[in-house]
């Protein structure tokens, strides 16, 4: 007190001014366009549409391999509405485009997208001489590879790979379980009616099976027509 | 030599002189010295503004300026192209001419304090008997072209920016001039030649600066004091504080007459150095008796510039004052210890030589200090915040 507070602050910023001049880990800055710090993995500036490289001849085909379903669920959860869909038949976007003059990287479209085909990117220097044009971003633009995502966010891109090739496993096993069950059910309806006039012997489990597939088809038929 | 260097300067204007005609030398010896200020303490602010961006920027491990010119010395000539090609606004209601003459006014006033300044051995403009009164006589006068500028922008952030400059400038002035009071009290003379010459004497190789007693350290410290807030400097920036007021009292102004504004600001925080330099520093003598050898010129300047890097010093150490804050500091604790140093002064003049002298005035002061530190702490609640209905 007294005024020795100020003596000390005084003191302080007078190291700092000399210890600048001698020691280079004390500077905080770098000399930007020269030199760069590296971004953290959680950065996120933009999103970006991610495509996989499912043309072989190809990987950079970004048109054949997009993830995006044009379901349109973050053009409705935009909240300053910057992004803009239009549908195909076939079930891609005709045009996706994000006006990131708008865009507030508030990260709800990657959030709310069930494809994980929009991510955050981390590229920031966007500037640009055409400030209309040159801020609204179309699909091409936005097309990057799914490798390029495991590069910017490598946690976060194994994670999202994981749970989609979870889910397809999930799916795959869904469809052979849900025939299986399918095969049993329909297995034991001509199984209880011809039980009287014939005993099922037990080497012919594998041909009530076959029959079964069989009988499953032709029963769809009528409970398809009766939905 | 030496002799032939320290006073270069004034053989250079005696030699010009002499292709002139006798009639016109005064006039024309007066003018080449306005010449010169005009052209150096510019080309001194273009200078500080680097070193003040650098020193500020290095005091917070930065780099600072380094990209015009070799290590960003250019970068001023850069700011000064920009200053000048901005679009010149006067806004629609703004009273047109006070908006114009109030940096002019700034400008012309701050420039006029030079002129009693000695800034080496025989190198004042004007020797003035009253160069103090003349020095706080346009001192004051920036008042006014504060004021002008902020009641002719018709802008509530101007005003109020200009009146709290008025309000602060007018009470650190009373401060300026009490703490100066001092040496005219010892010297016998508002002649700032003759204060320096009061100065440039030597007893074993030290000199008699008026620093080194105790009334002239405690004088000083509350001339800096004043000095900074006199010329609106961090701590003391309220007038401008960005975050309350957008600029305080220069807001409305744009281009050239903002960069006038700049101009003003560091030419007046040059000369207010200068004097403090002349009345407590010893002016244009050298530290030690062994360094007359170097030209008195030199000495003042790199006093002066000793001055600015402790503006910078402090701006970039200290938090900018709150406005009771301000105020209360300036009549509850810095005047009167002014008044009590005035005593100080008087008792210090009439005990003559002697230890005796020295004991008593720096007891006097430091107990008082002392004393009206820790009355004004016990007063205050330092610690934790408490809150009344938070909690």
């Amino acid at each position: 007190m007294l005024g020795e507070g100020i003596l000390k602050g005084m003191a302080e910023t007078a190291k700092n001014f000399f210890g600048s001049y001698f020691s280079a880990e004390r500077l905080t800055t770098v000399e930007y366009p020269e030199e760069r710090i590296a971004s953290y993995e959680a950065a996120r500036v933009f999103p970006f549409l991610i495509f996989d490289s499912k043309n072989t001849a190809d990987p950079a085909d970004w048109e054949a391999g997009m993830r995006c379903v044009a379901c349109q669920i973050c053009e409705k959860e935009c909240p300053p509405k910057c992004i803009y869909i239009d549908k195909s038949k076939d079930k891609k976007p005709s045009r996706f485009d994000i006006d990131i003059s708008v865009c507030m990287s508030c990260q709800i479209c990657v959030e709310v997208c069930p494809f994980e085909a929009i991510k955050m990117d981390t590229v920031y220097e966007l500037s640009t001489d055409d400030r209309f044009g040159g801020l609204l971003l179309d699909r091409k633009q936005l097309a990057k590879s799914n490798e390029y995502y495991h590069r910017i966010h490598p946690t976060e891109a194994a994670e999202v790979d994981d749970r989609l090739s979870e889910g397809r496993a999930k799916t795959d096993a869904k469809m052979t379980a849900g025939a299986i069950a399918a095969a049993i059910r329909g297995a034991e309806v001509p199984a209880a009616a011809k039980a009287t006039p014939k005993p099922v012997a037990e080497g012919a489990v594998a041909d009530v099976v076959a029959d079964a597939a069989a009988v499953t088809k032709t029963a769809e038929r009528p409970t398809g027509a009766g939905n | 030599m030496h002799e032939y260097l320290d006073q270069i300067f004034v053989l250079l204007q005696h030699r010009l002189m002499d292709y002139l005609p006798a009639a016109w030398q005064p006039l024309c010896g007066v003018l080449l010295g306005v010449v010169a200020i005009v052209c150096l303490f510019p080309a001194l602010f273009a200078l500080t503004t680097v070193f003040e961006r650098k020193g500020l920027a290095r005091i917070q491990n930065r780099i600072g300026p380094n990209r015009v010119g070799p290590f960003g010395l250019l970068q001023p000539i850069a700011d000064g192209i920009k200053s000048l090609t901005k679009e010149d606004i006067v806004p629609l209601s703004a009273d047109a001419a006070v908006h114009f003459l109030a940096p002019v006014v700034l400008v012309v006033t701050v420039f006029m304090g030079f002129a009693v300044l000695p800034m080496g051995r025989n190198m004042v403009l004007v020797d003035m008997d009253a160069g103090l009164l003349f020095y706080f006589a346009m001192g004051a006068s920036t008042e006014l072209a504060v004021f002008m500028a902020g009641w002719s922008s018709r802008n509530k952030y101007s005003l109020m920016g200009a009146m709290r400059a008025v309000a602060q400038m007018i009470s650190y002035e009373v401060v300026l001039l009490l703490s100066s009071v001092t040496v005219v009290m010892m010297t016998g003379s508002l002649s700032l030649t003759k204060i320096v010459e009061a100065q440039n004497h030597y007893s074993w190789g030290l000199p008699h600066w008026f620093i080194f007693t105790p009334w002239g350290c405690a004088g000083f410290v509350m001339y800096a004091i004043a000095a900074t807030a006199e010329t609106n400097r961090s701590p003391f920036d309220l007038p401008e504080g960005e975050s309350e007021l957008v600029a305080g009292y220069h807001t409305e102004y744009s281009g050239f007459k903002f960069a006038l504004f700049f101009l003003g600001e560091y030419l007046a925080m040059f000369s207010i150095s200068g004097l403090g330099t002349t009345l407590f520093l010893g002016g244009w003598s050298a530290p030690l008796a062994s360094l007359n050898w170097i030209p008195s010129w030199l000495w003042f300047f790199s006093k002066l510039m000793m001055s600015i890097f402790v503006f910078i010093w402090m701006r970039g150490t200290l938090p900018r004052l709150r406005q009771d804050q301000l105020m209360n500091f300036a009549w509850k604790f810095v005047l009167p210890m002014c008044l009590l140093n005035l005593m100080v002064a008087a008792l210090w003049r009439f005990l003559g030589d002697g230890w005796l002298r020295w004991v008593l005035c720096s007891a006097i002061l430091v107990v008082a200090y002392a004393g009206m530190g820790l009355n004004e702490l016990r007063r205050k609640q330092i610690g934790p915040r408490r809150y009344r209905y938070a909690e």
